[in-house]
C-alpha cells in the first residue's frame, strides 16, 4: 500500500504532481492510500516522495474537471480522481460515458464545485474600507462551501480591475492590491467592517423590489440558500417583508378603486391632436399620413407600419409593385429590400431614374407568416387588393401619371380592378381611362425566385425591355 | 416633491419599476476593465445576484428615473391620473447608486426605465445621457439595459443602441384592441416601428462590421444582447392563444431575445375596470413554457394550442404534456433510435437531456436507468418511451393518463 499525504487540500498543483509519478510507476488506484496532511500523521510510514518528469497523456477536459472537482470538500476526491484518471490511460472515451457511476460522479462534483464558483461570484458581498490616493479599497467575508477561492476570484480581478479589494474565506484569502492578485492564509468574518454606508440603500431596494402580491419564497430559497443567507446584508429582510406582504396586499384590494389624481391634468402636455383630414387630401404628404392611419383591412394588426408610395409629384412614370416586404415593412419606405435591389439595377439599365418615378404598392401594409426568425411573405387577397385601391386611386389621382408600370399580378388587378392575367397583357401598351398608359410586367421578386440561372438572364432581359418601353413615352 | 432623501426616492422608483419582468443581463458580449483599468465586466452568462421573497432574482438595478407620466395606460401604477407618490432621480443619482451598487457586487448592471416627462425625445434623451456618462466618463464595462421610449427620435434610438447593452420597448398588451382600450395614448405601430428601428440598427451595425476594410477597426456594436419586450397577462380579454400569436409575429419581425410575459398584478391605486385579484401567475408560467416550445423545440402555435382548449393553455399540466396527450399516436418513442427532433416531443425531456441522449446512444443502447442520470422525471417519461429494458404496453393509450400528471388537489394558500 502506498500512501500519499497532500499537505494543501484542495490544491490541483500538489495532487497532480503525486499522481503523475504514481501513474508513471504504474500503481494502482486500490495500492493508494490518499491522507490529508491536516489529519496528523499516519501511522505507517511517510508518503512516498515521487519526482518524475515523464508526461501522461489524459484528455484536457478531465484535466479541467479535475482541476476544478480537487476543491470540492470531500475526503475521497483525491482518491476518486486518481481512479478516474487511471481508467482514462486506457479508455479515451470515459468521459462520453456518462451512465458510468464514477463518470457521473464526476461530473456531479464538477457541477457542485462550479455553482459554488457562480454563488461566490453572486454573493460576496463587498464593504468599504476607504479611498487612498483616488483609489477605493474594499473588503469581503465569504464561506463558500467548497474550497473554490482560485478559482473564483480572477472572475473579481477582471471586473473590480480598477479598485483594490480583498476576499476573506475561512481556507484562503485573495488580495487585489497594486494590479496584483495574492493568495494568502484564511481569516475571520472580524477582518471586515460590520456595515457599509450603501447597505442601506440596498436594503430599500431589495425592500421596493418585492411584489406582495407574488410571493414564491421556495422559488426564492433554491437559488439563495439559507446558508448564504448569514453574510447577505438584504437578506435580514427577508422576514419582515413576508411577514407584511399579505395585509399589503389586503390594503391595495381594500383600496382598489380611487378616483383620479386632480393634478394630474396639470403634468400632462397634451399632444397636439393629429387633425383628422377629410378625404380630398391635396398634397401626397397629407396622403401618406392618411395611409399611416389606414385600418381599412385587418392587415394593420400586424404589419409594422405602413407603406405610403414615394416620388416626386410630377412623377411622369408611376410604378406599381405588389405589397411592402420585410425590409419595406421596417423601413417605411417601398422597394428597399432584395426585390427593390433588383428593380433599381433593372431601371438604371432601362435608362430611368428611380429618383423621377413615383414608387408605390397595390398593398400598403406588409403580410406575412410568423416562422421562426423569419416572416414569409403571403400573397393578398383580391379583397384586400380591392380594399387598399382606395389608396392607390388617390395616389394616381395625385400624381396623374402618363405611363403605370404595374409590377405583377396584384399590381394588375389594383390598376384595373380586373382579374386580367399578365400574359394576356404584356408587351403591349394599354389605354386607361383618362388617357394613361398601361404596361403590365412581372414582379422583380419573380427573378430572385426563379430556380435556373438562364431562365433569369431571359426574364430579366424582357423585365428590362417592358421598362424601356414605359421610357419611350415619356416626354 | 424636492426634498426628498436618496433613500425615499430610490423606494418610490424601484417600488414603480418592478412591475417590469424583465431582468436578464445575459447574452452580451464580453467584456471587463482590465483593458481600461476602470470597473465592471460582462461574461456572457449574466448573475443573479439576489431574490426577492417574491421568487425573481435581483440582477439589474432595475428604476425609473422618474415616475411622472403624461400617459395614462390604465394597467400603469404611474398612470397620469394615480395616486402614487412621485418621485424623479437626477442623472447623477443614479450614475452614483449604479457604481456604489456595482463595486460592492450586488447588481450586474444598470435597467433604466422612466416615465414620460415633457415628451418622448425629452426622456429619451435622459436615459441615454445617464448611459453615456456610465460608458465615457466613468469607464462602465458592467450591464446596461435601456428602456427606449416608443416613438422617440430615430437617432437617440441609435446612439441607445450604442451605450446599452440590451434595448427594450414594451408593446404592454398583445392585442391592438387590448392596447387602444387600456392605453389609448401608445399607438402600436409606434412602439412597432421602435422595434423595427432597433433591428435595423442592429442589422446595419452587423453589414458595416463584416464590409469594413480595415479588419481591426471594428466599428461599434449596436445593442450586443439584443431587444426583448414585455406583455402584461390578465389584464384585458386576450387569450393564450392571442398572446402566442402576437409573440410569433414579434419574434419574426424584431429578432426579439426574449418576450416578457407580466402577470398583471394588482396595483395600489388600481383604475376601477382592472380585475382585483391574485395575479394569473400559472397562467404566466405556462405562457413561458409555451414560448419555449416555439423557440427551442419546434414547436408551431398551432400545435402547442391543440393541447388546450378554447383558445387557452391548460393550467393543470405543462403545454408539451398536454400536447403529448392530444397525440398519443406518436408515442411510445424509441430512445435508442428516434430522431432528436421526436426526442424533443416527448414530455419530461428538456433540449439538454437530449443532447446528452444522443451523444450516449452512440456508445451503447440505454436503460431506463441510465435515464435517470439525464432526467428528474423519469416517472413522467415512461407512458411516452421505449428502452432497452421499458414497454410502456397500454400505459400509453391509458384514459386516466392526464389524471395521474396531474397535482393533486391541495387546500388553497391562505394568504389572499
Amino acid at each position: 500500500m502506498r500512501e500519499v499525504v497532500l499537505q494543501m487540500p484542495g490544491d490541483f498543483a500538489e495532487w497532480r504532481h503525486a499522481a503523475r509519478g504514481l501513474l508513471v510507476e504504474g500503481v494502482a488506484p486500490e495500492d493508494v492510500s490518499w491522507r490529508s496532511g491536516l489529519e496528523g500523521a499516519s501511522l505507517f510510514g511517510s508518503s512516498a516522495a515521487i519526482e518524475s518528469t515523464a508526461t501522461i497523456s489524459l484528455p484536457r477536459d478531465l484535466i479541467a474537471m479535475a482541476g476544478r472537482v480537487i476543491c470540492y470538500r470531500d475526503a475521497e476526491v483525491p482518491a476518486r480522481l486518481y481512479r478516474l484518471v487511471w481508467r482514462a490511460l486506457h479508455d479515451r472515451q470515459l468521459l462520453t460515458r456518462t451512465t458510468d457511476p464514477e463518470v457521473d460522479w464526476l461530473r456531479k462534483a464538477d457541477k457542485a464545485t462550479r455553482r459554488d464558483v457562480h454563488k461566490m461570484h453572486a454573493f460576496v458581498r463587498f464593504r468599504r474600507l476607504g479611498e487612498e490616493a483616488g483609489r477605493e479599497a474594499f473588503a469581503a467575508w465569504f464561506e463558500p462551501s467548497h474550497r473554490i477561492l482560485q478559482l473564483a476570484a480572477p472572475f473579481f480581478r477582471r471586473r473590480f480591475y480598477g479598485m483594490d479589494w480583498a476576499i476573506i474565506t475561512p481556507d484562503a484569502r485573495a488580495i487585489w492590491h497594486e494590479e496584483q492578485l495574492a493568495y494568502g492564509p484564511g481569516g475571520t468574518r472580524d477582518e471586515v467592517p460590520t456595515n457599509d454606508a450603501v447597505e442601506d440603500q440596498w436594503r430599500t431596494y431589495y425592500g421596493a423590489i418585492f411584489n406582495p402580491a407574488r410571493v414564491k419564497i421556495s422559488a426564492m430559497r433554491a437559488e439563495m440558500p439559507k446558508k448564504y443567507w448569514r453574510n447577505l446584508p438584504e437578506a435580514q429582510n427577508i422576514a419582515p417583508l413576508l411577514a407584511g406582504a399579505g395585509a399589503r396586499v389586503e390594503r391595495m384590494r381594500e383600496a382598489a378603486v380611487s378616483s383620479a389624481n386632480p393634478r394630474s391634468e396639470k403634468w400632462r402636455t397634451r399632444m397636439p391632436a393629429d387633425p383628422i383630414l377629410d378625404h380630398d387630401v391635396r398634397t401626397l404628404d397629407e396622403i401618406a399620413r392618411e395611409i399611416r392611419r389606414c385600418v381599412r383591412c385587418p392587415l394593420y394588426c400586424n404589419a409594422t407600419q405602413s407603406v405610403p408610395g414615394e416620388g416626386p409629384e410630377g412623377a411622369q412614370i408611376m410604378l406599381v409593385g405588389e405589397q411592402p416586404g420585410d425590409q419595406e415593412d421596417l423601413q417605411g419606405r417601398p422597394f428597399v429590400g432584395p426585390a427593390g435591389q433588383v428593380l433599381s439595377e433593372a431601371l438604371e439599365e432601362a435608362g430611368l431614374e428611380r429618383r423621377r418615378l413615383f414608387l408605390t404598392n397595390a398593398v400598403k401594409h406588409f403580410k406575412f407568416e410568423p416562422r421562426g426568425k423569419k416572416r414569409l411573405h403571403q400573397n393578398p387577397t383580391a379583397t384586400e387588393i380591392d380594399i387598399c385601391r382606395w389608396w392607390l386611386d388617390k395616389e394616381r389621382a395625385l400624381i396623374k401619371p402618363r405611363i403605370i408600370v404595374t409590377l405583377g399580378a396584384s399590381a394588375l388587378r389594383a390598376v384595373t380592378g380586373t382579374g386580367a392575367s399578365i400574359k394576356s397583357m404584356r408587351g403591349g401598351v394599354h389605354e386607361l381611362e383618362g388617357g394613361t398608359k398601361l404596361i403590365a410586367t412581372i414582379h422583380p421578386s419573380y427573378l430572385l425566385r426563379l430556380p435556373d440561372r438562364k431562365r433569369v438572364a431571359e426574364e430579366r432581359e424582357a423585365f428590362v425591355t417592358d421598362l424601356a418601353r414605359a421610357r419611350s413615352y415619356l416626354v | 416633491m424636492t426634498g426628498k432623501t436618496i433613500l425615499q426616492k430610490l423606494a418610490i422608483l424601484a417600488d414603480a419599476a418592478k412591475y417590469d419582468a424583465s431582468c436578464a443581463s445575459s447574452g452580451t458580449v464580453k467584456r471587463n476593465s482590465v483593458s481600461t483599468k476602470g470597473i465592471g465586466s460582462t461574461e456572457g452568462m449574466g448573475i443573479c445576484h439576489s431574490y426577492a421573497p417574491d421568487g425573481r432574482c435581483i440582477s439589474l438595478l432595475k428604476i425609473l428615473l422618474t415616475n411622472f407620466c403624461i400617459y395614462d395606460c390604465r394597467f400603469c401604477i404611474n398612470r397620469a391620473s394615480s395616486n402614487v407618490e412621485r418621485a424623479r432621480f437626477s442623472p447623477e443619482e443614479v450614475i452614483r447608486l449604479t457604481l456604489d451598487f456595482y463595486k460592492r457586487n450586488y447588481i450586474e448592471g444598470l435597467f433604466l426605465s422612466s416615465g414620460i416627462i415633457r415628451s418622448e425625445d425629452y426622456t429619451m434623451e435622459q436615459l441615454v445621457e445617464i448611459a453615456r456618462s456610465l460608458r465615457e466618463e466613468h469607464r462602465f464595462q458592467g450591464y446596461i439595459h435601456l428602456k427606449t421610449i416608443a416613438g422617440a427620435d430615430p437617432g437617440l434610438i441609435a446612439l441607445a443602441g450604442l451605450y446599452a447593452d440590451r434595448l427594450s420597448t414594451n408593446v404592454e398588451l398583445p392585442t391592438v384592441a387590448g392596447l387602444q382600450n387600456f392605453a389609448p395614448e401608445k399607438k402600436p405601430e409606434t412602439i412597432r416601428k421602435t422595434m423595427a428601428l432597433v433591428r435595423v440598427g442592429e442589422a446595419d451595425a452587423v453589414a458595416s462590421a463584416k464590409n469594413r476594410l480595415i479588419g481591426r477597426a471594428k466599428p461599434p456594436r449596436f445593442a450586443p444582447a439584443g431587444q426583448s419586450t414585455q406583455m402584461i397577462v390578465g389584464a384585458d380579454a386576450a387569450r393564450d392563444d392571442d398572446i402566442l400569436e402576437a409573440a410569433t409575429n414579434l419574434y419574426s419581425g424584431y429578432r426579439l431575445r426574449r418576450i416578457y410575459y407580466s402577470a398583471y398584478s394588482p396595483i395600489p391605486d388600481a383604475s376601477s375596470d382592472l380585475p382585483p385579484m391574485r395575479p394569473p401567475l400559472m397562467r404566466e408560467h405556462r405562457l413561458y413554457q409555451a414560448d419555449w416550445l416555439l423557440r427551442f423545440y419546434g414547436f408551431e402555435r398551432a400545435e402547442i394550442m391543440e393541447g388546450g382548449s378554447d383558445g387557452m393553455l391548460d393550467l393543470v399540466i405543462d403545454p408539451k404534456l398536454a400536447w403529448a396527450l392530444q397525440r398519443r399516436e406518436i408515442f411510445p418513442v424509441d430512445i435508442n433510435r428516434a430522431p432528436r427532433e421526436l426526442l424533443l416531443r416527448v414530455p419530461g425531456l428538456g433540449t439538454r437531456a437530449v443532447e446528452r441522449i444522443v451523444s450516449v446512444r452512440r456508445l451503447g443502447k440505454l436503460r431506463l436507468g441510465d435515464l435517470a442520470k439525464f432526467t428528474t422525471s423519469v416517472r413522467k417519461l415512461l407512458p411516452f418511451i421505449v428502452t432497452l429494458d421499458w414497454q410502456p404496453g397500454k400505459l400509453t393509450d391509458s384514459a386516466d393518463l392526464r389524471a395521474c400528471f396531474a397535482p393533486r388537489p391541495e387546500q388553497l394558500a391562505l394568504l389572499l
